[in-house]
């Protein structure tokens, strides 16, 4: 007998649970598209080699073209609609405004979302291609452009805003920074 | 893409029951290469068993100072773990080399080993490839090959395997886990991707319906001192066009135990063992380096256009080792 | 100074750094683009491509594709509606016939559309679109595009002067061949489209440059009352030329019409390498004579671009000479040979951006030659009239951009010998070229509405398309009117605003800012007689047909002066870009913030051609391999690094603001200047692009064994 091909699933989105039937075929991005009308994550390649589907999977960024939505299930996912504490933008998207980190504004999204985990992840200490001492005693490497820049190759942006979105990347992460110092100064 | 069943697995030999002998059912670990290639035709499962959240996720000390790393650990958690980055160096820079940020959050060990080749032919079911459909043709041989091998393809087919974690942990003599519904087994490295002769569609020794469960890299003091270059096509998220892990001790001038392989230059991350014996016993400088690399490379056999590629490798294992050497030294 | 933007007007909006009006709405995902409309009863349509690159479709099996779950239909060449493709359209062109879809069984190369599959959700149309069985009879295909090619058909030339004579009489002759590849526009936007018919008329929300230029060519093509056709196109994900009127529109308005409900069709990221139009690769050949002292006597550059067997395009690489150099003999020619691939179309800076890393690159052997600075070279040939049309230039500020450029960039350090600078194992070098990209204005419509609550409504059928045109719109209708911006809301978009020029040519935001102008300025006079608003508004309508077909005569053109230092590891062929920098004289800076943002924009584009971008076209299929973004690269971040763009200031008199245009300059000489510092960094010329690591090895193996 023929395994069923849909399933009835259970999405956790930006802290909304839809429910809804999907054919095992339906990527993650395209439920959010096509089924839930959350188009703010955009369709580039549809093939992991673009980074404008870029969301948050429990905190983590991946790419929601190559994740399925039968298997998102029981996992947190946050797009660029719920990266925004309601009306106050998010200091990653607030420094893409202020500094022009775009221009079509199509990669955006993806961009932003990625930058958002870029800024955990180091602060977590993660190194990357071009961290000099990748040793756990050498901690986290200064935050650099060129830090920014490797970690943030994974999204493409055709028109080529790249040198704005670094600039924004780092003021964000400035501006992070400086709210959690306070944060501790005030606690 | 055609339709097909999903099923998740919650435990390892659940995942080996799920999967059974069916030959058009497929794991799903991170996706990021298998459902790139059911989007694409290339394949076209029946079934589904996800086995993304069996618990296989750990990286452990192994009782001779080596380390055993699960199946499902993503690159991303890989390349973080304090451990890693202190015994085998190469292999963090190896997997951060690979992808993107959001593919390493995605991608997990096991899927990496088994990820299929990115030659453009391959990729496209419209176009004739022998690893795809057996008997249908090599268009690459005579087509674009710029990125194909120069060292242990056949007429059959020059595809090379895409991996970057893999070249590092060849280096390294990892051993694969594994688990059917027979029991589980174990597969060195080396021993792991088969040659390409004239079944390039047969990749791998894993019989049929078996889950790879973890990698375990054996105690190699060696591997602390050892560093992965890779070169490609553009600074970030690109393929390699060449890439090489090595690992180097010197005793008093002399090459005491090193550890070499390289990427992008065969069907499989190739341990480069010529040169390895070439080097071992021999004077750490410049000129035995180029020799090892040279005796590696004797074998290869460039095609019209990827001739560079045995330029390049001779370079970077000259490059690398001289690093790694003045590093020693300091 | 260098930054300054042109005399301010009373509210002194243009020419200040303002943040983009939709930016708010793309940072947080709400800005919709063309796949992003919900419909009601939307179904999905997939395009099928040929696999073979010439021939005749023998059958379409659709009959067990109509079987499978979901799919409403299959239009083909045996069903689809016909369609009328002998017209001219708005841009003066007749157009591409190839997007005169469905029509005949003709295959003219490999990824010709030969049937659309509809169905309920996107997922089943793909598989049945995948599923679908077409047999053909299939024909032997050229797409050998190598070099001299006989067949090759002279179609724009100019000649002055006797060329052999004056190379003869040369004291130093560079006689070189230069190629650049086929590159695709990739815009991260795919095509997408989506047309229904609604009360009679048909609306297509669409992802384009031009909506009244697609919605005049959907009228044609369908033979419709021009009345009754909508096209919209508020956000568009990147366009560079590559956004007109394609293959997905005609087959959503084909569906729609044939199923009488909404049908989407979106192009896959691999269809866009078959159907969505490419920079044709180009082979170019350039002679240059000069005196001891650099004086050009002999200019010669003649051009080969391919096209498809229905179409002429011409990528226009001798163009740049045109301009930029004078000499005593001065030949230019663009060539064209017909081959059985799609026929390409523009892509950013067509003709100038691969003629310039021809020309820029000859010059920079020329001054090596003649053992001159190459900015010292460009000075003394820099001409008083247009070197072919004899007409005068209407601003030049060319070497101001040089002395400007190199003052900032450091050039009179410059040691001009190869090879010298190392830093690790990076050798490093720097080099410098010109650019030149036509300014132009092109007819178009506005209407500008003052309403009672004292805002304005600006309507303009522009688009955006990333230039920022939305907000440089905003900031000249408020100084026209002499109001804050705030005070302006724009929409654009939408063909029923009625005729305007496409964003394309660099051409867009100034044709739409002197329609805005006009119309604005009006309003302001008449606001100013009587004080009175009516509830429903009053609107002023502008045309400039009339004003810009009375321009004088002139060379229009934007100038600049591109400066880049690169690292090259000889030894594993990596070639990096350290930084770059790019000084323009492009007219009146609208806004200063989005517009370093699209010169630098376009500089990256010059890295990306120069280093990076290639489609090859295997010739056996007739069509590629790696048809996708992890096969064709283009710049990631970490390829870039710090860029600077600024300008001198240079507002075009004969325009009502000022502006010229800077949508292509920035890419126009940036590949020249990264392939001269290349060969500064190691004494190696690459005249082929892109300057990839097997060439780099293999040049320096070459170099070694000389």
């Amino acid at each position: 007998m023929a395994p069923p091909t849909s399933s009835a699933i259970t999405l956790n989105i930006n802290g909304e649970k839809y429910t809804l039937s999907v054919d095992h075929r339906t990527t993650l991005l395209d439920a959010l598209r096509e089924r839930l009308d959350l188009t703010g994550t955009k369709k580039g390649c549809d093939q992991g080699q673009c980074g404008a589907c870029t969301v948050l999977l429990d905190g983590r960024r991946a790419v929601a073209c190559l994740q399925l939505a039968v298997s998102a299930e029981g996992r947190e996912v946050t797009t660029i609609e719920g990266v925004a504490e309601g009306e106050r933008l998010h200091p990653v998207q607030q420094a893409f405004l202020d500094l022009d980190g775009y221009q079509c504004g199509y990669c955006t999204p993806g961009q932003i979302c990625s930058a958002v985990a870029v800024i955990e992840e180091h602060a977590a200490g993660w190194p990357s291609a071009v961290t000099g001492d990748i040793r756990p005693e050498a901690g986290p490497p200064p935050l650099t452009a060129e830090e920014i820049r490797e970690r943030m190759s994974g999204n493409l942006c055709r028109c080529g805003a790249y040198v704005s979105i670094v600039q924004a990347v780092a003021r964000a992460a400035a501006v992070e920074a400086g709210a959690e110092e306070t944060g501790e100064a005030v606690a | 893409m055609r339709e097909f069943g999903y099923q998740r697995a919650s435990d390892v030999a659940g995942a080996v029951a799920l999967l059974g002998a069916d030959p058009d059912a497929r794991f799903l670990g991170g996706g990021t290469n298998l459902v790139d290639l059911m989007k694409t035709g290339v394949e076209r499962p029946s079934r589904l068993v996800d086995v993304r959240e069996l618990p296989l996720d750990r990286i452990e000390s192994t009782q001779d100072g080596g380390l055993r790393i699960g199946a499902t650990v993503t690159n991303s958690d890989l390349a973080a773990h304090a451990e890693v980055r202190r015994r085998y160096p190469a292999l963090v820079q190896a997997v951060l080399a690979g992808a993107s940020g959001q593919l390493r959050n995605m991608a997990t060990v096991g899927g990496n080993l088994l990820q299929r080749t990115r030659c453009g032919y391959f990729g496209d079911v419209t176009k004739p490839c022998n690893k795809r459909v057996p008997g249908s043709g090599c268009p690459a041989i005579e087509g674009d090959h710029r990125n194909h091998a120069i060292l242990g393809a056949s007429r059959h087919c020059v595809a090379v395997h895409p991996s970057d974690m893999g070249v590092a942990l060849t280096a390294f003599d990892a051993v694969i886990s594994y688990e059917t519904t027979e029991g589980s087994g174990e597969l060195p490295l080396c021993d792991f991707y088969l040659p390409v002769g004239d079944t390039p569609h047969l990749e791998t020794a894993l019989p049929p319906g078996a889950l790879i469960t973890g990698v375990t890299l054996p105690s190699a003091p060696v591997a602390a001192r050892s560093r992965y270059r890779k070169v490609r096509e553009r600074a970030s998220y690109a393929f390699a066009i060449g890439s090489i892990a090595a690992a180097l001790d010197v005793r008093d001038g002399v090459v005491s135990d090193v550890r070499l392989a390289f990427g992008a230059v065969a069907s499989r991350p190739w341990r480069a063992r010529a040169a390895e014996r070439a080097l071992t016993g021999a004077r750490a400088d410049g000129e035995s380096f180029a020799a090892a690399a040279d005796a590696e490379l004797a074998a290869a056999e460039p095609l019209i256009h990827n001739g560079y590629k045995v330029t390049l490798m001779r370079n970077l294992v000259v490059a690398v080792l001289s690093e790694l050497l003045e590093e020693a030294s300091r | 100074m260098t930054t300054t933007t042109g005399s301010t007007t009373a509210t002194g909006s243009v020419g200040t750094a303002h943040t983009r009006v939709e930016g708010r709405d793309k940072v947080t995902g709400a800005a919709r683009y063309a796949g992003d409309l919900p419909f009601s009863e939307l179904a999905h349509g997939w395009l099928a491509l040929s696999t073979v690159a010439r021939g005749r479709i023998r059958s379409v099996e659709s009959a067990a594709v109509l079987g499978m779950p979901g799919v409403l239909t299959v239009l083909h060449h045996q069903n689809a509606p016909r369609v009328d493709s002998d017209y001219i359209g708005v841009l003066g062109v007749p157009p591409d016939p190839t997007i005169a879809l469905f029509q005949h069984d003709r295959v003219q190369h490999a990824g010709w559309p030969v049937a659309l599959v509809v169905a309920e959700t996107s997922e089943q149309a793909r598989e049945a679109a995948e599923a679908l069985v077409v047999h053909y009879e299939e024909e032997p295909h050229d797409v050998a595009f190598l070099g001299e090619r006989p067949d090759a058909n002279p179609l724009d030339t100019t000649e002055k002067g006797d060329l052999e004579s004056e190379l003869a009489a040369s004291a130093v002759v560079v006689d070189a061949e230069y190629t650049t590849p086929e590159e695709h526009h990739n815009p991260m936007e795919p095509h997408a489209a989506t047309a229904r018919w609604e009360g009679g008329r048909l609306e297509v929300v669409d992802s384009n440059q031009g909506t009244t230029w697609v919605a005049d060519e959907l009228v044609k093509l369908f033979c419709l009352d021009p009345a009754s056709v909508r096209v919209r196109s508020e956000h568009v994900g990147g366009g560079f030329g590559g956004k007109g009127v394609r293959a997905h529109q005609v087959a959503a308005v084909m569906a729609a019409t044939v199923l009488q409900r909404p049908v989407r069709v979106v192009m896959t990221r691999r269809q866009m390498f078959s159907i969505a139009g490419y920079r044709s690769p180009t082979a170019q050949r350039i002679r240059l004579g000069a005196d001891a002292d650099g004086r050009l006597r002999a200019l010669d550059h003649r051009s080969l671009n391919l096209t498809s067997t229905v179409y002429e395009f011409t990528e226009p690489c001798a163009g740049v000479g045109r301009v930029l150099y004078d000499a005593d003999a001065h030949h230019t020619s663009n060539r064209v040979v017909r081959l059985d691939v799609p026929t390409p179309t523009w892509m950013r800076a067509p003709g100038e951006a691969p003629g310039s890393f021809a020309l820029e690159s000859a010059l920079d052997e020329l001054a090596e030659k003649c053992g001159i600075d190459p900015i010292a070279l460009r000075a003394r040939n820099e001409p008083e009239r247009g070197p072919v049309s004899g007409l005068p230039f209407s601003s030049r500020r060319l070497l101001d951009c040089f002395r400007e450029g190199a003052r900032r960039f450091g050039w009179a350090d410059r040691d001009p010998r190869p090879g010298l600078r190392r830093d690790g194992r990076w050798l490093l070098g720097t080099g410098t070229a010109a650019s030149s990209f036509p300014a132009g204005a092109a007819p178009s419509t506005a209407a500008v509405t003052a309403q009672p609550d004292g805002t304005f409504t600006v309507r303009i059928a522009a688009a955006d398309i990333g230039t920022g045109a939305r907000t440089a719109i905003t900031l000249v209708t408020a100084d026209a009117l002499e109001v804050a911006p705030d005070r302006v809301r724009v929409r654009i978009g939408d063909s029923d605003f009625g005729p305007a020029m496409i964003a394309g040519g660099s051409m867009g935001t100034r044709s739409w800012a002197w329609a805005v102008t006009t119309a604005a300025r009006e309003l302001r006079e008449r606001l100013a007689l009587d004080a009175g608003i009516p509830p429903e508004g009053l609107t002023v309508r502008s045309d400039t047909s009339e004003a810009i077909r009375a321009l004088a005569h002139k060379e229009r053109h934007s100038f600049g002066a591109q400066f880049a230092e690169v690292a090259v590891d000889v030894t594993t062929g990596e070639v990096r870009v350290r930084r770059m920098l790019g000084i323009f004289a492009a007219g009146r800076i609208v806004n200063p913030l989005t517009a370093r943002n699209q010169l630098v924009g376009g500089m990256i584009w010059g890295i990306s051609m120069a280093l990076h971008e290639e489609a090859v076209r295997d010739q056996v299929s007739g069509g590629h391999a790696g048809a996708d973004l992890a096969g064709y690269h283009v710049a990631t971040h970490a390829d870039v690094p710090l860029i600077e763009a600024d300008w001198v200031d240079d507002p075009d008199p004969d325009d009502p603001v000022g502006i010229k245009g800077i949508g292509e300059i920035g890419i126009v000489g940036a590949a020249a200047a990264i392939a001269n510092a290349v060969w500064h960094a190691t004494g190696v010329r690459h005249r082929s692009l892109p300057i990839r690591p097997d060439r780099v090895l293999t040049a320096g193996e070459g170099a070694r064994n000389v």
